[in-house]
């Protein structure tokens, strides 16, 4: 089900719903929802909290065409608990990555995410394994998993651990990726191991440059969702590869990048250790500046992941 | 039940797993043959991400062999390492990596069992607990997503509401009792006959798909997810 | 969480032929409405939960206004409240009523 579409004035990702993201990302039209918010599967769980529920508990999947193919996609409203997995929302994407194996079609995920519901934290934690374990047997079968981050939620959490599961991860500057958002390292470790509210340490740290440049995320896009839509295009066609060598060639990826920046105190450093230029002002660089200064100095994920 | 009292209990013969820097490993030998190796967390460790590739190369060495050696991970974690420098480096990809590692081995013939002994959390549970082909616990461990006095600051709730509310659902406070009812743990092992017994008895079956939602919506903690997943299944394939 | 629900008479009947159509989010300040062609013609029906209780009679007022002043006749619209203020709420029933009568599917 499609949402009255954002005038062309502002196609700003970050600003955008997760309908609208959709209907921007995929060929006009084409998108068909499965599990749509008329069928009213809402958490069975928010009651206990009289907690409002959201007829599609906040992810939106289906099937559409990107570019002339077949794909599926997923998308999480960041605006509704934080995008954060219950037991519902988790469960329409495990299925959904459990038909794209059945069926062999690529996936693409525009994740927005907190991590997991709280009120529904044994289900929401459960639903990651099985949506990890379930796009894993998907890129087995050779399906390609595209992650979309660029979200007001950012991708935190158990969903970040998805976020390293999937084939691609595409990233713009407000995308944020982390295990540990700002606010638990700082509850359990000090204001002195992470001030939370020191907006521009966050960004260095867990941001979509930083991520781009460590080589944990393969592609750097403007906040426009042409732009992701591009990337998603150029992802889809890429080979789709995955099995013992990739994680081995993983494992020698990880272990570079310890050794290279395991002393690095701030993404500054790291960014220096690369041989960016500049690397103090790479935070104020606009997006073309930004993927000229990274060109050649950045980590990549080509052959692993 | 102690790491040392499980050990003994799992390998009575003998074995050759070792603790070191808060990670197990090691083999053990199976009583028809063979040999089962062996890793994990011990004493409530954080997870971090030279934990994390430690591990991931172990579970990595195994998948590349021949044979159908299985992997045991034992877990008495903390949740993820919680740092800056951890999340710099990108614990995400480290702990998905493990995985990652975890569930080839298993696809690979190298079939995975966790077993639950101590705490467990977050990050580190996802990364090995939810990522074993099966889990298994013991009585005593204390898997949490969040601790009930900080989920009571999160949501702004009085702590007694809180735990008022965990009476009448299993699906948000810890514990293994409502791990178990969501259908995360497949069995609570008995602590009293020899667990070298039940991990035969484990062997013995044969690796199955995922069925935790079957199993939560089986045993009431999830009413939903399983019916949802097969009917998006469905759906797409009704197209 | 508090339901309530309106039937009034809507004589004229919304446009298009879209089966149903979605706006908003549940959020804070928010609310979604869920606009389904499958109200009786000549009624409206408004279904609404919110977890702010006792504003029965401002959820009246802003639905009986609503329906006087626009074409929703043989609409069902269902709404998730996240506490939204009442020119919120109008705006939504707006834009849903306006995205079902739009063409195509």
């Amino acid at each position: 089900m499609s949402e009255a579409t954002q005038s062309v004035a502002s196609s700003s990702w970050f600003e955008a719903s997760a309908r609208q993201r959709v209907a921007a990302l995929t060929d006009p039209g084409s998108f068909v929802e499965i599990i749509g918010p008329e069928q009213r599967e809402i958490s069975p769980h928010l009651a206990i909290f009289d907690l409002p529920v959201q007829f599609d508990d906040g992810m939106i999947i289906g099937r559409a065409v990107l570019g002339g193919r077949p794909v599926l996609v997923a998308a999480q409203e960041g605006r509704f608990m934080g995008g954060a997995f219950g037991e519902v929302h988790g469960a329409k994407l495990t299925g959904l990555l459990r038909a794209a194996t059945e069926h062999h079609l690529d996936v693409v995920i525009l994740f927005d995410t907190g991590g997991v519901r709280l009120q529904e934290a044994n289900a929401g934690e459960l639903a990651i394994g099985e949506i990890m374990r379930a796009l894993v047997e998907a890129r087995l079968a050779g399906a390609k998993v595209i992650g979309l981050i660029g979200g007001r939620a950012g991708c935190y959490g158990g969903g970040g651990l998805l976020a390293g599961c999937c084939s691609t991860l595409i990233v713009s500057e407000q995308g944020r990726i982390s295990v540990s958002g700002p606010e638990v390292i700082e509850t359990n470790k000090g204001v002195e191991e992470f001030d939370s509210r020191d907006r521009a340490l966050v960004w260095r740290t867990m941001g979509g440059k930083h991520r781009y440049l460590i080589g944990g995320a393969d592609a750097f896009v403007d906040d426009e969702a042409g732009a992701f839509r591009q990337a998603a295009l150029a992802a889809l066609d890429r080979p789709s590869r995955f099995g013992l060598e990739v994680l081995q060639a993983e494992q020698r990826r990880l272990e570079r990048r310890l050794e290279r920046f395991g002393a690095a105190r701030d993404g500054t450093d790291v960014w220096t250790a690369l041989g960016v230029a500049e690397p103090a002002g790479i935070p104020d660089l606009g997006t073309d500046e930004f993927l000229r200064r990274a060109a050649g100095k950045r980590e990549t994920a080509d052959d692993a992941r | 039940m102690t790491l040392d009292e499980i050990l003994t209990s799992l390998f009575p013969e003998g074995h050759s797993i070792a603790v070191s820097d808060g990670l197990i490993l090691g083999e053990g030998p199976l009583r028809d043959g063979g040999a089962i190796h062996v890793l994990g967390i011990a004493a409530e460790t954080p997870l971090g991400v030279e934990g994390a590739l430690t591990l991931a190369r172990r579970v990595l060495d195994v998948a590349a062999r021949d044979g159908a050696e299985p992997i045991l991970v034992l877990i008495d974690s903390s949740s993820q390492r919680m740092s800056r420098r951890d999340e710099l480096l990108g614990i995400s990809e480290y702990l998905a990596h493990l995985a990652k590692a975890f569930m080839l081995a298993e696809t690979r013939g190298h079939r995975t069992i966790g077993l639950l002994y101590g705490g467990s959390a977050a990050g580190a549970f996802i990364a090995t607990a939810l990522a074993a082909g099966t889990l298994v616990a013991l009585p005593g461990a204390h898997p949490a997503v969040m601790d009930l006095p900080s989920m009571a600051r999160v949501t702004k709730l009085p702590l007694d509401v809180l735990e008022e509310k965990a009476k009448a659902t299993p699906v948000f406070a810890p514990g293994l009792e409502n791990l178990a009812k969501t259908g995360a743990i497949q069995t609570i092992w008995d602590p009293r006959t020899p667990l070298a017994r039940q991990l035969r008895e484990w062997l013995a079956t044969s690796a199955a798909g995922d069925g935790r939602d079957r199993l939560g919506a089986e045993r009431g903690g999830r009413p939903k997810a399983a019916a949802i997943a097969a009917r998006v299944v469905a759906e797409q394939s009704g197209a | 969480m508090e339901n309530l629900s309106f039937t009034l008479k809507a004589p004229a009947a919304a446009g298009g032929a879209r089966p149903r159509a979605i706006v908003g989010v549940v959020a804070s300040g928010n609310l979604e409405v869920l606009a389904e062609r499958i109200s009786p013609a000549g009624a409206c029906t408004v279904e609404i939960a919110t977890s702010a209780h006792g504003f029965g009679a401002v959820w009246q007022a802003v639905v009986t206004d609503f329906v006087a002043r626009r074409a929703a006749g043989g609409l069902r619209l269902s709404i998730n409240d996240g506490g939204a203020r009442p020119d919120t709420v109008a705006l939504r029933l707006a834009q849903a009523v306006r995205l079902i009568e739009e063409p195509g599917a």
